[in-house]
């Protein structure tokens, strides 16, 4: 099953993909283009931890002379930077360089504490398709990716679907493709982690619980491009989704 | 006399509680008998928030190397990492020490809780988005290296409490002149005052939401005064925060599976 947070006339729902349309609890359904796109993700208690692995994919580009990291180099992000699918991204106009970080997103199902790499998948609820911008003219080098980069409004879109684990036979063998305004600018393959899913859940869980929804963003394939106000960027991701965002500059921040 | 406000595990609303000068809790709810035998939840419901290198001696003691490799320029920007909901712990709840560490340090911190969404807020008006304070336990691992974030250091399970209570804004009437003290089993083992903030806790509110939107139940803390002094097993942490009260904790020894 793919689910949707939306909202539509003036209510925000849930819905699941029937039929080409998004269909509402009540039964009625709308079109994909009528809506407008929330995190698919329901609200949480608490608030949501999202755990982010920098550096997870083998530098195809180098690949002799790569050493591939010990553990896996993580960090947090806040709730403030969730937005749907088809949302707006706000990029500075005094910053040089932003660029888009595309990845799979594993959001939590079940309690996770102490998980072994061969129970870390009956923790998984489902995936979706995630970008997780960093404007690197605000990159410091203490507590590195520092939250000016890395944890801004509305910088991380993720959507459209949270697809259920129940029907991903593979997360490991997916193709990403990221465009800019129509144009390839990404390839990569989920099959390039250095630390694969169950890794990751199991390594996270070793020394924090993990509550359902949470989420992990498992990285991104490297050779992020430049962004700039206009832009629309998609990301799409084989069977979990279509992503798309576009860049906003000063006179269109979202807030 | 203050007005505060606490959660416990059977109450559904947080409860009022009276506190006298001295910071101790005279009524809650409206009764004085209940006052010893609270069953203590943590009393935020937000974001809780660090803030690294952000007292005036800790940042001093790094000297030079702020100019040098791995960081190569003083920080800019507020060095900021979150606590998450896994860390959280209340008032009187053991803090248990993982394997593999054999102490952990205390991390006293004043806790800004935000009532009024602020986002790119104003230093002069970031007080009006302040509902009240708390006192939090930032506890943590030793790590002399700042440069990556430090989740494994500040983010196991029950590495951060928080409360007895939220005292209300009107209470403290100056934020940035508040004393901090440490003690582990009653003796003195750390002070400082807010006044030696790098950022006070207007410039704070107002740096952090330039980014980021601190929303209401969001708690920002203030920074954590270095060298923190570390606690092990057995041993009883409390924590005094001028016109807010005391936060205690025991660490015990290695969570169990």
């Amino acid at each position: 099953m793919k689910r949707a947070r939306i909202e539509s006339d003036g209510a925000i729902h849930d819905a699941v993909l029937a039929e080409g349309r998004l269909q509402l609890a009540d039964g009625s359904s709308v079109a994909e283009q009528e809506v407008r796109w929330l995190p698919p993700l329901q609200p949480t208690r608490r608030p949501r931890t999202i755990v982010a692995v920098a550096e997870n994919y083998i530098d195809r580009s180098e690949h002799l002379a790569f050493t591939p990291p010990g553990e896996p180099q993580i960090y947090l992000k806040g709730e403030n930077t969730l937005i749907g699918h088809r949302g707006c991204t706000w990029r500075p106009d005094e910053v040089t360089y932003m660029h888009h970080e595309c990845g799979l997103a594993v959001v939590i199902g079940r309690t996770a504490r102490r998980v072994t790499r061969a129970d870390a998948y009956d923790h998984v609820a489902g995936y979706s398709v995630v970008n997780d911008y960093t404007v690197r003219d605000y990159l410091e080098n203490y507590y590195r990716p520092n939250l000016r980069a890395k944890s801004r409004d509305a910088c991380t879109p993720i959507g459209p679907w949270l697809v259920d684990a129940a029907d991903v036979r593979n997360p490991m063998s997916l193709r990403q493709t990221t465009y800019i305004n129509g144009a390839i600018v990404e390839r990569s393959n989920t099959g390039d982690m250095i630390f694969d899913i169950a890794y990751l859940i199991a390594y996270l869980s070793g020394f924090m619980t993990l509550a359902p929804g949470d989420v992990i963003l498992t990285g991104n394939a490297g050779g992020g491009v430049g962004v700039h106000a206009g832009d629309e960027v998609v990301t799409e991701i084989d069977g979990i989704g279509r992503l798309a965002n576009t860049i906003v500059g000063d006179d269109r921040r979202a807030r | 006399m203050a007005i505060a406000w606490v959660r416990t595990r059977t109450s559904v609303q947080p409860l009022r509680v009276d506190i006298d000068a001295a910071g101790r809790p005279l009524r809650i709810d409206g009764d004085a008998s209940t006052v010893g035998r609270v069953d203590w939840d943590v009393p935020t419901r937000g974001t809780i928030i660090g803030t690294l290198l952000n007292y005036r001696g800790g940042l001093a003691a790094l000297g030079d190397a702020v100019h040098q490799a791995p960081y190569f320029a003083p920080p800019q920007a507020p060095v900021l990492y979150f606590k998450p909901a896994n860390t959280w712990i209340a008032h009187g709840a053991p803090i248990r020490l993982p394997a593999g560490l054999d102490a952990v340090n205390v991390g006293a911190a004043l806790g800004i809780v935000i009532g009024i969404p602020a986002t790119r807020v104003a230093a002069s008006r970031a007080l009006e988005h302040v509902a009240g304070y708390t006192i939090v336990n930032d506890v943590h691992a030793s790590h002399a290296d700042l440069r990556q974030c430090a989740v494994r250091e500040r983010c196991r399970d029950g590495f951060c409490s928080v409360g007895p209570w939220v005292i209300e804004r009107a209470a403290i009437a100056n934020p940035d002149a508040l004393g901090v003290r440490t003690y582990v089993n009653d003796r003195g083992r750390g002070a400082e005052t807010t006044a030696n903030l790098v950022r006070s806790i207007a410039t704070l509110i107002a740096d952090v939401s330039e980014f980021m939107t601190l929303a209401a139940g969001d708690v920002l803390l203030a920074g954590v005064p270095e060298p923190a002094p570390q606690a092990r097993p057995g041993d009883r942490v409390r924590i005094e925060i001028d016109g807010i009260g005391a936060l205690e904790n025991t660490v015990v020894g290695e969570a169990r599976p």
